[in-house]
């Protein structure tokens, strides 16, 4: 039971880890990323590649999967990404479907359509037993660093200038460009940031679950779920949010295995019919 | 109103707009080729291999895809689970004929398409409440949970519908009693090329209709069509519901031609492809659909027999640049080509 | 005396800021009035409320002597409320014509209609053909709406509203950005308009409202200030000194 919620926990911060990027650049930009994912696996082959073929430590691994999923990130978000912003949501959405697929078809021609996994330090492997609950000491690790973000980000946004400048933006991006606030660079800044959290999400993840080709596909329902379940204007909504759905995931697949992704996907619908618009009513405006 | 002074007759206007709705040359052009493909690919000439099976589920495709067209091209509502409704349609016909086991009447395909309709137009109209509300992206999320759900379910019953492996031992009677389906296609070819017709001559009555013209109207500005009095929330329920029944025939005819229902038919992707058939054959002509839906199975065929992997590249990258240079579709750009030609015409 | 449009002590207040305060406000039939009121007056709010585009906190609104305060846009405009944009609310894909005609058709009830084509009803054609004349924009009647300028746009704005053939039109700054070349054409329709239309002017711009309204409400932080006729309006101090002396435009 302790073990399940433990597994919930460290899987839900996971998931705020690879989602957080995607829910700040909507709130911001009220622009739809479903290739959010796609960064996300960037890091976790990259980490894979180092680990695998190279032989470089995983501790090593995950601040690269960060930059270089952030470098991909201002470099498509510069060339690409820049030209969206006005067009549809309809069209950033097939655009970002679009880049998912190219992304899926590229790592399957250089890695293989095989699930891939590595093999964790033996500092983080094994179990400790915590009242009474057998854990995994990678769980740990991965609550503990997600923990230590999660403060660093809502550090970085309540206490800096940065922060401050990003919340105006996002509260309500004209105004904020009336007071000169440069929301593009902001908005650059926290893509690049955002995708390197998603980054060195997936580079965690390889550690819990594997990686594959499809990876961007799989977690889009959730990244989505996260969004409309914990809004796109605070850091906490989505934080709750993937805890509630980390839990409930592991818990579901643990206690009714038969029903599948059947839970989360209804308590997305339900939230969306009950609150439909005081969650979006910023996107919608 | 005494502001109507000598009421100036519209100038012929009237007829202009009653012309607007009349056929083609092009569109007769276009059907007569259809047609034409049944006795290029019927295995009637010596050499050419039969295709019809290939056509029909290009049909059956072309068809979702202008049941999207529908919604999205016309009303704006954006969303990425029709496919639910074509998987539910699938499902429907395929239980029915299965159950009949070639019999009259549950096997027969047309008291199945009319039972599919129907079961989808159900699940459109109690589901078009959820669209009704809310910016694109709840609407995308929401349709996309709704097909989610369905898919699940689909999978976990599996007494019903054979679970993953699908829809084993479908037989279907004869269309109307008389013609039976044949190893070459060519019943399933032209019965689903009627039903097509039919759905697609239903739906450009729809759209060129004033009740079309509200639709426009709601796309364009929902507040002023509104505050002109367009009743919207009854407009987008009645359209989503006409459009996840049409979607529901399609699936039907799918799973009649293919004799097997599969939950591949009602998976995410067969939402996004056919989304992007409509997108990349262009929104908001109706023939979109059915030329994007063409090409992408050509295309399919020719690139993904080299390897999957590739044509799922070249799709993503279609996709990619369709977004970033061309405003819509293939049908988008032969419009401002002939548009250019226009122009030089005029020109002295 | 029956009023077209009552409101009575109606309130609005977002979070805790008071839009609108209190405000009971009579419209007699065939008026010809103005609402006036420095930036931020709450003008607008006052006006999205009449049409049903925001609940008002408390009060009640009556048309025609009947309570209409949970009744929805559409309901009102169906019942003869038709209102402009101050910001063109149009649709930038149809012209000007399918737009007039569906605003009719949904006056006729024609246009729940999905099977008969477009312009099957020749009287409605005509009707719209006729109006677009009227407002002077009868020669673009075929062109995109989209691709008209500025001051045509507003026109077909005010055509818009016309089709409903409204009792009560309510005009939301309809020359503003309207180049000075295009704007005496709206000021011409403006005061064309029928006697039975009973007419609110939600404006700024002094010269329009002098010229049109016989009446006058000031609207000060969403409180009703004064009312009178406009000599009285012109002529009182204290509108001078809250509105028309700090905008400076008030020698009209």
């Amino acid at each position: 039971m302790l073990t399940i919620l433990f597994d919930g926990v460290a899987y839900g911060m996971l998931l705020f880890v690879l989602a957080i990027g995607l829910c700040v650049t909507l709130g911001l930009m009220n622009f739809i990323n479903l290739a959010h994912g796609a960064f996300a696996m960037a890091g976790g082959y990259l980490t894979i590649v180092m680990m695998n073929r190279h032989g470089i430590s995983f501790y090593w691994g995950l601040p690269a999967a960060f930059l270089f999923s952030a470098l991909l990130g201002v470099i498509l978000e510069r060339t690409l990404y820049v030209h969206l912003y006005t067009k549809s949501h309809l069209d950033q959405v097939l655009f970002s479907i679009g880049l998912v697929f190219m992304a899926t078809a590229v790592v399957d021609y250089f890695m293989g359509a095989n699930q891939q996994t590595i093999n964790l330090p033996p500092s983080l492997e094994g179990r400790v037993t915590i009242l009474g609950a057998s854990i995994g000491v990678y769980r740990i690790f991965t609550i503990i660093l997600c923990g230590l973000l999660t403060i660093g980000l809502q550090f970085v946004l309540s206490k800096t200038r940065f922060g401050s400048r990003l919340r105006a933006a996002v509260d309500d991006g004209r105004v904020a460009r009336g007071m000169g606030i440069d929301v593009t660079k902001i908005f650059a800044i926290t893509f690049a940031f955002g995708s390197g959290l998603a980054g060195l999400g997936g580079a965690l993840s390889t550690g819990i679950i594997s990686m594959d080709p499809t990876f961007p596909l799989k977690y889009m329902i959730y990244f989505l779920i996260v969004i409309s379940v914990g809004g796109a204007t605070t850091i906490t909504g989505p934080f709750f949010a993937s805890l509630l759905l980390g839990v409930a995931d592991v818990a579901g697949k643990y206690y009714v295995p038969a029903v599948g992704g059947f839970i989360i996907y209804t308590i997305m619908v339900a939230v969306l019919i009950l609150r439909p618009q005081g969650l979006f009513t910023k996107a919608s405006r | 109103m005494s502001m109507t002074q000598p009421t100036k007759p519209g100038d012929g206007a009237g007829a202009r707009m009653l012309a607007g709705a009349g056929w083609r040359w092009y569109e007769v052009l276009f059907w007569l080729a259809a047609i034409g493909l049944f006795f290029i690919f019927g295995d009637f000439i010596p050499g050419i291999p039969t295709r019809l099976m290939l056509l029909s589920e290009i049909i059956s495709l072309g068809l979702l895809a202008l049941s999207i067209d529908l919604v999205l091209g016309y009303a704006g509502v954006v969303t990425l689970g029709q496919g639910a409704f074509f998987g539910l349609g699938s499902y429907v016909a395929g239980i029915m004929a299965k159950a009949g086991m070639g019999a009259f009447p549950l096997s027969d395909p047309l008291i199945g398409l009319a039972a599919a309709a129907a079961v989808s137009g159900l699940a459109g109209f109690i589901t078009s409440f959820l669209v009704l509300r809310g910016s694109d992206l709840t609407r995308l999320m929401v349709t996309l949970g709704v097909a989610l759900i369905l898919a699940e379910l689909a999978n976990q019953m599996r007494w019903l519908t054979g679970g993953a492996d699908g829809l084993q031992g479908v037989i279907m009677g004869p269309v109307l009693g008389q013609w039976d389906f044949d190893l070459w296609g060519r019943t399933a070819y032209l019965y689903s090329l009627a039903v097509l017709f039919i759905c697609f001559w239903i739906s450009r009555r729809i759209v060129n209709s004033t009740f079309g013209l509200s639709l426009k109207a709601i796309k364009g500005n929902a507040l002023r069509a509104r505050a002109i009095g367009v009743p919207v929330n009854a407009r987008l329920i009645a359209i989503y519901t006409i459009a996840a029944a049409i979607a529901g025939v399609a699936g039907a005819l799918l799973a009649q031609t293919t004799q097997s229902a599969s939950p591949d038919m009602i998976a995410f992707h067969r939402s996004a492809d056919a989304l992007l058939i409509l997108v990349f054959g262009g929104a908001g002509y109706l023939y979109g659909g059915l030329i994007g839906a063409g090409l992408f199975r050509v295309m399919q065929d020719v690139i993904g027999g080299i390897t999957l992997q590739y044509w799922q590249f070249w799709l993503g990258l279609v996709l990619v640049l369709l977004v970033l240079f061309v405003r819509g579709g293939v049908i988008g750009l032969l419009e401002g080509w002939r548009d250019r030609m226009t122009r030089k015409g005029d020109a002295p | 005396m029956s009023f077209v449009l009552e409101t009575q002590g109606l309130c609005k207040s977002f979070g805790g800021i008071i839009a609108t305060d209190n405000v009971s406000f009579q419209l007699p039939a065939g008026a010809r009035h103005a609402l006036i009121g420095p930036n931020g007056a709450g003008k607008t709010t006052f006006v999205n409320q009449l049409t049903g585009v925001l609940t008002p906190t408390s009060g009640k609104i009556l048309f025609q002597g009947e309570d209409i305060t949970g009744w929805s846009v559409r309901r009102r405009a169906t019942a003869g409320i038709a209102r402009t944009f101050q910001i063109n609310q149009l649709f930038a894909d149809l012209t000007p014509l399918e737009s007039v005609v569906l605003a009719i058709s949904e006056r006729e009830n024609a246009a729940s209609e999905w099977f008969k084509p477009l312009g099957s009803r020749a009287d409605i054609v005509d009707e719209a053909c006729a109006l677009l004349d009227t407002l002077g924009i009868g020669d673009v009647r075929e062109s995109r709406v989209g691709a008209l300028p500025y001051g045509k746009q507003r026109l077909l704005e005010i055509a818009l509203a016309l089709a409903a053939k409204p009792k009560l039109l309510l005009l939301d700054e309809p020359a503003a950005g309207v180049p000075e070349s295009e704007r005496e054409q709206i000021l011409d329709v403006v005061a064309r308009l029928p006697d039975s239309v009973a007419l609110v002017l939600i404006e700024h711009d002094m010269h329009l409202v002098f010229r049109f309204a016989k009446t006058i409400s000031v609207l000060v932080n969403g409180a009703l200030f004064c009312e009178g006729t406009a000599e009285e309006i012109a002529r009182d101090p204290r509108v001078r000194q809250v509105y028309l002396g700090e905008e400076d435009v008030g020698h009209g």
